[in-house]
């Protein structure tokens, strides 16, 4: 109980932050959009291709997209903390008896928020370029993009926690996220790719995940693949969550 | 353990392990320090940078585990009962804490409630402590416009919130100017008048003297001697004379031969520099500039003072606090 009202202290807090300085949540709204109006298109004349049915690419590109989104948009969260390390707030917080699980289930449930409602806002803007939507399954979806965050956003903090430094921290996301986006089947199916990179895809935990937000997205809720993206999402957010909380308790010592 | 002292510490020890180049390498940064502070009094750690003060106060703020030693604050045992020592202190460190895109009042308010006090409770303390330190004015700011004398009054004030026993201040007044750092010495003595006992860092000098009641020369992760400022002068038991010289060769040679002809306590050269320990220094002086004529050696600069926390500090560790600041 006391962790959980300490978690929502500290959400509050963080998300009194973001309304402060909404800049952040429409910046990263840019890449995606530009996604979107400038790569999409490409992809239509491509329809026919395998895993790229004719006339229905917005149908398979969108899905993949906002799971780039739910990657990419938490993956840069631990910039905050590096300043809030460096300027002694965590410190502060450390020495009160405040919960140290709170410290982190705050920040990500305001990560969580952020991404849903952008990605609420490219669905939207995906409307009136031929996206359907299946409510149930996009509801389903927003709950795996949330799992998404909190594994990304969690393991962001922890190598924040770990490096204390901007460069380091960004140099090493960079390396994490442009491969793991890359081999997941985001921009491009990987029914397309050649098999020793299907096989590659295979030991990326995201790829399950992108499988499962096309499979939400045309409404086929009790697909096989739903089930499996949920578990290896929500098993690397249970690891990499309690890698943050560890690393958070470790930092001083 | 004694119960007049509210701080003890048993052979603490800190040992961090550095790697370079794939090495890795013990470094000792606090090793055995022993402490008995006294309820409600002023306790300065004085000594330069990566001396081991703030490593020592880190460890009793709960936030570094000590790598052997025993800690008993308020009572508690560190390393059983960290919650109730959380409890009992309040802590700020040099960087302050102070979450700047909040207020000030939001930053008091939750931190009242993160010590676990009601909302109630919360608001009015941080309306006391606005009142108190004289931030009503700004407190309704985001603290990321505050000045650094302004920031340093919130800082302190968000130690203070939950009421501690013990405060934990981390070199206070660094980079204040001189009203702020006027202001929070009158606010740390207030502190004391209230009770509270107070630990804090420094590696000014003129802050241990007149703020501290009882300074701990602190040099290499080690004690290097503890009093009051006045017994520690006193136990110098001699007055400082500083001898400029020209050059490195001449302060040297001149030092050999003060040692060896005057009945110094101490002679210690230091750059261009000749420091001599002597009882009255005033009669001695003539005798001295005497020697040094009939040896051609040629002094440029005289100074005769009282015994100052820095002969202390260079009379335990062999260097000036001075020359650190430089």
């Amino acid at each position: 109980m006391k962790a959980l009202y300490e978690t929502r202290l500290m959400f509050q807090r963080s998300l009194k932050h973001t309304v402060r300085n909404p800049i952040w949540v429409f910046l990263n709204l840019f890449q995606p959009l530009l996604y979107l109006f400038l790569f999409m298109p490409l992809l239509k004349s491509l329809g026919g291709v395998p895993g790229l049915p004719a006339g229905k690419t917005v149908q398979i590109f969108i899905p993949g997209l906002l799971v780039m989104l739910a990657l990419f948009g938490s993956a840069f969260v631990g910039f905050g903390l590096v300043d809030e390390i460096r300027t002694g707030v965590i410190e502060r917080f450390l020495v009160t008896p405040a919960s140290r699980v709170a410290v982190i289930a705050g920040r990500v449930l305001k990560d969580v928020v952020v991404l849903l409602i952008q990605c609420i806002l490219i669905t939207l803007f995906s409307i009136p370029m031929g996206l359907s939507v299946n409510i149930e399954g996009f509801l389903m979806s927003l709950l795996l993009y949330a799992v998404i965050a909190i594994a990304m956003a969690s393991m962001s903090y922890a190598f924040a926690i770990i490096f204390k430094s901007e460069d380091t921290l960004a140099s090493t996301l960079n390396t994490i996220a442009l491969p793991i986006s890359l081999l997941s089947g985001i921009m491009l199916p990987l029914a397309l790719a050649p098999l020793w990179i299907r096989d590659l895809s295979k030991a990326n935990p995201f790829s399950y995940a992108v499988n499962a937000s096309r499979a939400l997205f045309s409404g086929d809720i009790g697909n096989k693949d739903v089930i499996i993206g949920f578990i290896i999402v929500i098993l690397l957010a249970a690891l990499t969550f309690w890698w943050a909380v560890r690393s958070l308790k470790k930092m001083a010592a | 353990m004694n119960d007049q002292f509210i701080i003890e510490t048993k052979d603490l020890r800190k040992n961090f392990i550095s790697k370079s180049k794939g090495k890795k390498k013990i470094v000792e940064a606090v090793k055995g320090i022993n402490l008995a502070v006294k309820k409600g009094e002023i306790y300065g750690f004085l000594g330069p940078n990566g001396a081991g003060k703030s490593t020592t106060q880190k460890m009793l703020s709960t936030i570094l585990s000590p790598t052997s030693g025993e800690v008993r604050i308020n009572g508690y045992d560190l390393a059983k009962q960290p919650q109730q020592i959380r409890q009992s202190i309040g802590y700020v460190s040099q960087a302050g804490g102070t979450d700047s895109m909040s207020t000030g009042m939001e930053n008091l308010i939750l931190q009242s409630l993160l010590y676990g006090l009601d909302k109630e409770t919360a608001q009015k303390r941080a309306l006391q402590f606005t009142d108190r330190f004289q931030m009503s004015s700004f407190a309704d700011r985001l603290a990321v416009s505050y000045s650094g004398g302004q920031r340093r009054r919130l800082d302190l004030a968000l130690g203070m919130i939950h009421h501690p026993s013990i405060l934990l201040l981390d070199e206070p007044t660094v980079g204040l100017d001189p009203q702020s750092r006027a202001y929070l010495w009158d606010e740390i003595r207030n502190l004391k008048e209230e009770g509270i006992t107070i630990l804090l860092t420094t590696h000014y000098l003129d802050e241990a003297d007149k703020l501290c009641d009882t300074v701990a020369i602190i040099d290499y992760g080690e004690i290097a001697a503890e009093g009051t400022p006045a017994k520690l002068k006193d136990d110098i038991g001699a007055d400082s004379v500083l001898l400029g010289f020209g050059d490195i060769n001449t302060s040297k040679k001149s030092g050999e031969i003060l040692s060896k002809e005057i009945e110094a306590q101490g002679v210690k050269v230091e750059d261009k520099n000749v420091h001599l320990y002597i009882r009255n220094g005033e009669r001695e002086l003539p005798n001295i500039l005497r020697l040094l004529d009939s040896n051609n050696l040629i002094v440029e600069s005289i100074s005769l003072s009282k015994p100052s926390l820095d002969d202390v500090f260079l009379k335990h560790t062999g260097r000036s606090l001075r020359e650190d600041d430089k």
